[in-house]
């Protein structure tokens, strides 16, 4: 592995030679900013719309982080339709999946809304590990 | 001899071991693969379960060493802090002779909460823990998540009072006309009981997330830095801190329509190791600014920045994404940075602030996949940086479990995996690598076969030995090197 012979040395030259023949010998080395706007291409291709650079969407998700939206308005609505009021039927768990991994997208209902932990669990890492 | 290394296009040296399989560019102060240098790294421990869904809370969020690497803190996304410790007696016993780290204390530190003023999610994840040096027989450290940061003391009960006279062992009061003499009281050993006990509460300081504490060599001062501020604290003090740092932006509110103008974020910071009065911070625009406190109270105008020069022409929709500094940590002896990017280590000398002095490509690979990395998130994952204790090797993770490490005289790097299949004691562990196109070798993996889930974010050196513990999303591994 540390020390080659001169015969492997020839031996992997050579097809380290059949190898870049492999590839395409006559197009030169991508440099970082070619793989780098074909990877834009790519995404541009998918997304029309997307306005450039990247930086500023990132910064923005990154401020907005646990922003949560609600709207009264909206959200009494929605209790109205779905069945009146504080009898209403309990949500079907497909909708209240949604409700619960989209807080802020869909309208929250407080069945909906995850409340604090009451009991909190151990880490797992303080279980006894299974060898030494 | 296995099959013949794969060529670095353009470049081949006859000394070459490995040939390195990622990235075609020949790229300035490239590392040349091969077996890692002189450190070998044997598996000692791993903490946690396998679960088939891992359980959100149970994900590693920080991993830190204290000063003298006795304990080991762990910080997760339900706010939960676990605290081991060297084993003190079966030193020798260990399997490779070093002891082995065992739970030593947890507690949890922060609960989740909702601003209800700002509609304001707050999550309980522990983004950083630093450990404060240890001044008397209790530890100290300070653990933070996105707004709330908590001094909490760690001590020890291992003693309590036997021998008292009116009463006897079990607490019943004795008939006291059968005391016939008297005895002194004395502490007897009892099992160790350690409790943790939150000391100091520093709220209500920080408008963004934080994303950084750092303990000053004073052991008295700390900084926080969010977003867009850098706030000074005093430890014992908990109603005031002084804002050192404010980016002057156009935004006041965080009002979308106005999120656009927003070009730089503080993403990191921390204090010099010894200079109490010189704190570096990193920016989502790939600069390190380093300012000294003893110029001015609010450090807007930083004493140096630390940039590498960009040709404008080459930016690509990424480059920013890309440049964005996830990590900054100053070496042991204080002479130099390392900064952590999405794809790359640079090595910076505090006084050259032109350009790196060492650029280590973490998983160069990637920079052809960076579409999909946009699409998944994965592009915004946050990877950390550590030194050795000696500053000559540099640590660093990546996808699939795997972690990186940089030995920085030898110019060798290896990839290894934090995985339960070598857990044989004084078995090295076997350097994989990534084939990213063309003919895949045996025991290479492939770059669309790399789980993008299993990131390796989270790890950490021991301040002293060659010990390291490493966060795999659930699971803390600890390897040790092989003497």
């Amino acid at each position: 592995m540390s020390n080659m012979s001169e015969e492997q040395i020839t031996r992997t030259q050579e097809e380290t030679k059949e190898n870049v023949n492999d590839q395409n010998p006559q197009e030169p080395a991508k440099t970082k900013t070619d793989l780098e706007n074909d990877e834009e291409a790519k995404l541009r291709a998918k997304y029309p719309g997307l306005k450039g650079p990247g930086s500023n969407a990132f910064l923005q998700k990154r401020l907005s982080r646990g922003q949560k939206y609600f709207d009264s308005g909206d959200y009494n609505m929605a209790k109205a339709k779905m069945g009146g009021g504080a009898a209403s039927k309990p949500v079907v768990p497909t909708q209240k999946l949604i409700l619960q991994t989209s807080t802020g997208e869909a309208i929250p209902t407080p069945e909906a809304i995850p409340h604090k932990k009451t009991h909190l669990t151990k880490s797992k890492l303080l279980s006894p590990s299974n060898l030494s | 001899m296995s099959s013949p290394p794969k060529p670095i296009h353009g470049k081949w040296s006859i000394f070459q071991k490995k040939a390195n399989s990622h990235g075609n560019k020949p790229i300035s102060n490239q590392v040349k693969n091969g077996n890692g240098g002189d450190l070998q790294w044997c598996f000692s421990q791993v903490k946690g379960v396998i679960e088939e869904d891992v359980t959100e809370a149970d994900i590693i969020s920080c991993v830190e060493y204290n000063d003298d690497g006795e304990l080991l803190a762990t910080g997760d996304k339900g706010g939960r802090v676990v605290i081991f410790q060297r084993d003190q007696e079966g030193r020798q016993e260990g399997v490779t002779g070093r002891g082995e780290y065992n739970v030593y204390s947890t507690f949890q530190s922060h609960e989740p909460e909702f601003d209800y003023l700002k509609s304001l999610e707050v999550e309980e994840k522990i983004n950083k823990i630093r450990w404060l040096k240890r001044a008397n027989p209790a530890h100290f450290l300070l653990s933070t998540n996105d707004k709330t940061i908590k001094l909490w003391k760690v001590s020890e009960r291992n003693k309590r009072p036997e021998g008292y006279n009116l009463k006897d062992d079990a607490g019943i009061l004795r008939d006291p006309s059968s005391i016939t003499s008297l005895r002194v009281p004395t502490f007897k050993p009892m099992e160790l009981m350690v409790e943790a006990s939150p000391r100091r509460v520093f709220a209500n300081a920080h408008t963004y997330h934080i994303n950084s504490i750092s303990v000053n060599s004073d052991q008295e001062t700390y900084l926080s830095a969010d977003d867009l501020r850098i706030n000074l604290w005093h430890v014992e003090i908990t109603d005031q801190s002084f804002t050192v740092l404010d980016q002057c932006l156009d935004i006041v509110d965080i009002k979308p329509a106005n999120m656009e103008e927003l070009t730089e974020v503080i993403t990191a910071a921390e204090f010099h190791p010894t200079e109490c009065n010189v704190f570096v911070y990193s920016s989502s625009k790939g600069s390190i600014r380093l300012c000294d406190m003893r110029s001015q109270a609010l450090c807007d105008q930083h004493a140096k920045l630390f940039e590498e020069p960009e040709d404008p022409t080459n930016k690509s929709f990424f480059s920013e994404i890309i440049s964005s500094i996830s990590d900054v940590k100053f070496s042991h002896n204080g002479r130099y940075l390392i900064t952590r990017d999405y794809l790359s280590v640079k090595v910076w000398d505090l006084h050259m602030d032109s350009k790196p002095i060492e650029t280590y490509q973490v998983h160069e690979y990637l920079r052809s996949k960076l579409c999909s990395l946009y699409e998944n998130d994965c592009i915004f994952d946050k990877f950390e940086c550590a030194w050795s204790g000696n500053d000559r090797n540099i640590m660093t993770g990546s996808y699939n479990n795997f972690f990186r490490m940089f030995d920085r005289e030898s110019k060798r790097d290896v990839t290894l995996e934090a995985c339960r299949d070598n857990m044989k004691p004084k078995q090295v562990l076997k350097p994989r690598k990534v084939c990213s196109g063309g003919k895949r070798k045996k025991d290479e993996i492939s770059v669309d076969c790399l789980d993008f889930n299993k990131k390796i974010l989270h790890t950490a050196w021991h301040p002293s030995e060659n010990i390291i513990a490493v966060a795999a999303t659930n699971n803390l591994y600890i390897y040790q090197s092989k003497d």
